[in-house]
């Protein structure tokens, strides 16, 4: 691969629990002025926080480009919940949302819904994947021109272009057709982290993004070979993923210019490697990383996000743009767009065009 | 003076809307809702109102395609509404079968801190094992164990809503009844409101008394100046027994206006409306509502069928069926015969809601009347045209309202609640 592949940068805005959206704007404000490709909300049902996807969509009409990807977890929602809500996303936003796959594997959330026990992660990815799998069926579910307000035979909508998803999954079914006509992207964008192995598996099967941790340019393109190996495995284009290094940044002390996994600051919960330093170390970081080809791009989380957003939009964002190695505008108004992810054809219109087959 | 209270519907899905006027417009799109919902706070209403439905309706097994059909998942629409408006409450339906109360109960909170304290959530109680193919929990409940769930629902989601102190400390929950047993801790502080607005819509005997035992609001079809006074009257006699008092449920029909600059000519502008929502293949299609049966074969512009209908049908899914389509054939015979009407001109008559129709004093004249003569608190009106349908009336029946005195000319508060007047509900530790 070339060293001229676009970058990609994402930052996390979450941090300490707010419930108010002030901060939350001016956060994801703050990350559309770099010009980034996306922000990402973290949620969890087992911590103190608001619901992401309500965030993001309260977000949504304060900003106008920046993509929107919330954490949504599959373990005790509806299947059918979450891609309406997820689809609606992109409706607001108008191209811009994308979810953030997760599973919930603590008997202590399993207790806060009351149907079923904790179960192994493994399963619970596996589910994950069906959960992604069942919301790309129903977002094809209506091909793009059901719509036809057809006065002279009186019918809104074309049923011939509405398609039953009938998906049996191993612990839910969904018979479909969605509520929510398909959304301007076609598919919404979906983010796994696909740090843990039964992560990795499905984010290499359903994922367009998928965030890995990796402490050094060779780890991080071998695990890069590897999802895109997995990926074509299932069938998939390669080139049609994007895999970005997490990285928890801590802007805060300019001293240290470390390399991540090779300094000894504290471990932190979150899902990223540890980076201290300062502004332009970390772009030092991104430049020789990206430069050999090891990674698409990085999720960044600032462990302060009021602080360290800021130094990495003014600083580090800036001194890349500098080095033309960062866009200074986004060229076009989807998350697709900004990640080079072009929009997927529905599945029914391609079966019909093609002279195969739709359900 | 008993000042109304005034909320807007936006008609995504019905066949209330015109979709064939060239003044339609997108049922999805953001910009609808926001047009909307700015239209709704520029009239300074209390509430902005989303129905639901979680699957499309079918007719004869296929999907229906002769109404407006599609729309956002609700929650997530009036959260970006509440970047675009200030003081609009929003109102949220969402289905107490198929939801569970950890995760609502969130959502609701969330959007009750997002948007400084307008969040409501009218609570839905279908049960139809033809929604549930699309749910884990599949499609069962008893019609009689929808309500005792949805009671037990908003029971649990105020025990959660309390679980934080006021001074902002959580505290664990645990929460054992005959449909939930769950325990832990919530993650979103007491919201702005306390509780979120609680709405019912519902008319069964059981939904009346869930709405006297727990509700804020009822939003009813009950719209004719008689049936909705029978209907106050006997909803607001069920609240004593609560320890409630009158004034702490508000009751809201869904109505529609039809306006115009004398009452002759918002008569004709209603009966063109009219034609235009039952097309002759609406006609036939509300009359296989009733008779169960596949009456494609009828002229729409000649006489009703004189088979009887199949009270057994299962024709129609999706929607409220006619609970006695014999009596219901039967009514719809006496009308066409009694004026010489077609299958079309006779479901126009039949299916008929109430709406007031007139000048905008004559319309002003008459919602004051229903307020003060106890057949309302107030109204949810529901537009025939997406998104403009309100702008007429606020522009021209509110200021009358406002002159009378019949209506707010300012928010004096900045929650749904205050709106409403309604207290803010007591923490319970
Ligand atoms: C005015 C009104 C509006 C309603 N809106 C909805 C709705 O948006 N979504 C829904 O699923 N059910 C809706 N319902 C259905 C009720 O929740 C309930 O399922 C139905 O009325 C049957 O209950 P009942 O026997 O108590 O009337 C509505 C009912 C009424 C009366």
């Amino acid at each position: 691969m070339s060293a001229t592949r676009p970058l990609h940068l994402a930052a996390e805005i979450g941090g300490p629990p707010r419930y108010a959206a002030d901060s939350h704007v001016t956060l994801a404000r703050l990350a559309e002025g770099g010009a980034l490709d996306y922000v990402t909300l973290s949620d969890s049902f087992g911590r103190p926080g608001p619901d992401a996807l309500a965030v993001l969509s309260r977000v949504a009409p304060a900003t106008t480009r920046i993509g929107l990807v919330p954490t949504v977890t599959t373990t005790h929602t509806e299947p059918f919940h979450v891609s309406s809500a997820v689809a609606t996303l992109d409706w607001v936003s108008k191209g811009r949302a994308g979810w953030q796959a997760d599973v919930s594997t603590t008997e202590a959330e399993a207790r806060l819904f009351g149907r079923r026990s904790a179960a192994p992660a493994g399963a619970l990815w596996q589910e994950a994947g069906e959960v992604a799998d069942v919301g790309a069926l129903l977002w094809d579910s209506w091909e793009d021109d059901a719509e036809i307000r057809d006065v002279a035979t009186g019918r809104f909508i074309d049923r011939d272009k509405l398609h039953y998803v009938d998906f049996e999954g191993s612990t839910f079914s969904v018979r479909g057709p969605a509520i929510v006509p398909r959304p301007p992207q076609g598919r919404p964008v979906t983010v796994v982290d696909g740090t843990s192995g039964p992560a990795r598996e499905t984010a290499a099967r359903y994922a367009d993004v998928v965030h890995v941790r990796a402490t050094s340019p060779e780890q991080a393109a071998a695990l890069r070979d590897d999802l895109r190996r997995s990926a074509a495995a299932h069938g998939r284009d390669p080139d049609g993923l994007r895999i970005l290094v997490a990285l928890t940044v801590d802007l805060g002390d300019a001293e240290k210019t470390p390399e991540p996994g090779l300094e000894s600051g504290p471990q932190l919960a979150g899902r990223g490697t540890y980076f201290r330093g300062g502004p332009v170390d970390l772009a030092e970081l991104i430049t020789r990383w990206h430069r050999g080809g090891a990674v698409d791009g990085f999720h960044l989380t600032p462990i302060t996000p009021e602080r360290d957003l800021e130094r990495i939009v003014n600083g580090t964002v800036a001194l890349l743009q500098h080095r033309s190695l960062f866009r200074t505008f986004y060229p076009g108004g989807t998350l697709r767009e900004h990640l080079g992810l072009g929009r997927p054809a529905n599945r029914h219109t391609l079966a019909r065009t093609s002279g195969g087959h739709s359900s | 003076m008993k000042q109304m209270h005034l909320a807007a519907h936006f008609p995504g899905v019905n066949s209330t809307t015109v979709w064939t006027d060239p003044r339609s417009r997108s049922q999805i799109d953001f910009a609808s809702f926001e047009h909307l919902a700015r239209t709704a706070e520029r009239g300074k209403f209390d509430f902005f109102f989303l129905a639901e439905g979680l699957r499309l309706r079918e007719h004869n097994g296929r999907i229906h395609d002769l109404d407006v059909v599609g729309r956002p998942e609700s929650l997530t629409v009036l959260n970006a509404l509440a970047a675009v408006t200030e003081r609009l409450g929003l109102a949220a339906t969402v289905n107490a079968t198929f939801n569970e109360p950890y995760e609502l109960a969130r959502r609701l909170a969330t959007l009750d801190h997002l948007s400084e304290g307008r969040a409501a959530w009218n609570v839905v109680t279908s049960s139809d094992a033809f929604t549930g193919e699309n749910f884990r929990r599949g499609g069962y409940l008893d019609r009689a164990d929808r309500y005792t769930r949805a009671a037990e629902f908003v029971a649990t989601a105020r025990e959660l809503w309390d679980s934080w102190t006021p001074d902002g400390d959580s505290r664990p929950f645990a929460h054992s009844g005959q449909h939930f047993q769950i325990s832990g801790e919530f993650t979103v502080p007491r919201s702005p409101q306390g509780h979120p607005v609680v709405i019912q819509a519902g008319d069964s005997d059981e939904g009346r008394e869930f709405a006297a035992s727990a509700a804020d609001v009822i939003f009813t079809r009950h719209g004719t100046l008689e049936a909705g006074r029978r209907f106050y009257a006997d909803v607001k006699a069920r609240l004593a027994k609560y320890g409630r008092q009158p004034g702490d449920l508000k009751i809201m029909p869904g109505v529609t206006v039809v306006l115009g600059d004398t009452d002759a000519e918002a008569q004709q502008n209603a009966a063109e409306i009219r034609h235009q929502q039952v097309s002759p293949q609406n006609a036939i299609l509300a009359l296989e509502q009733i008779w169960g049966r596949d009456l494609s074969s009828y002229d729409p512009d000649g006489p009703l069928p004189d088979i009887d209908p199949d009270p057994r049908s299962d024709l129609v899914q999706g929607r409220v069926r006619v609970a006695d389509p014999l009596a219901a054939a039967a009514r719809w015979r006496e009308l066409s015969e009694a004026k010489g009407l077609s299958i079309r001109q006779t479901a126009i008559e039949a299916t008929a809601r109430q709406s007031f129709i007139g000048s905008p004093a004559t319309v002003a004249a008459e919602l004051e009347e229903f307020v003060t003569t106890d057949a309302a608190d107030g109204f949810i009106l529901v537009p025939h045209l997406t998104p403009g349908g309100l702008d007429g009336f606020v522009d021209q029946v509110v200021p009358l309202l406002q002159e009378r005195g019949a209506f707010r000319t300012e928010y004096s508060g900045s929650t749904l609640r205050s709106h409403l007047g309604l207290a803010r509900p007591v923490w319970k530790s």
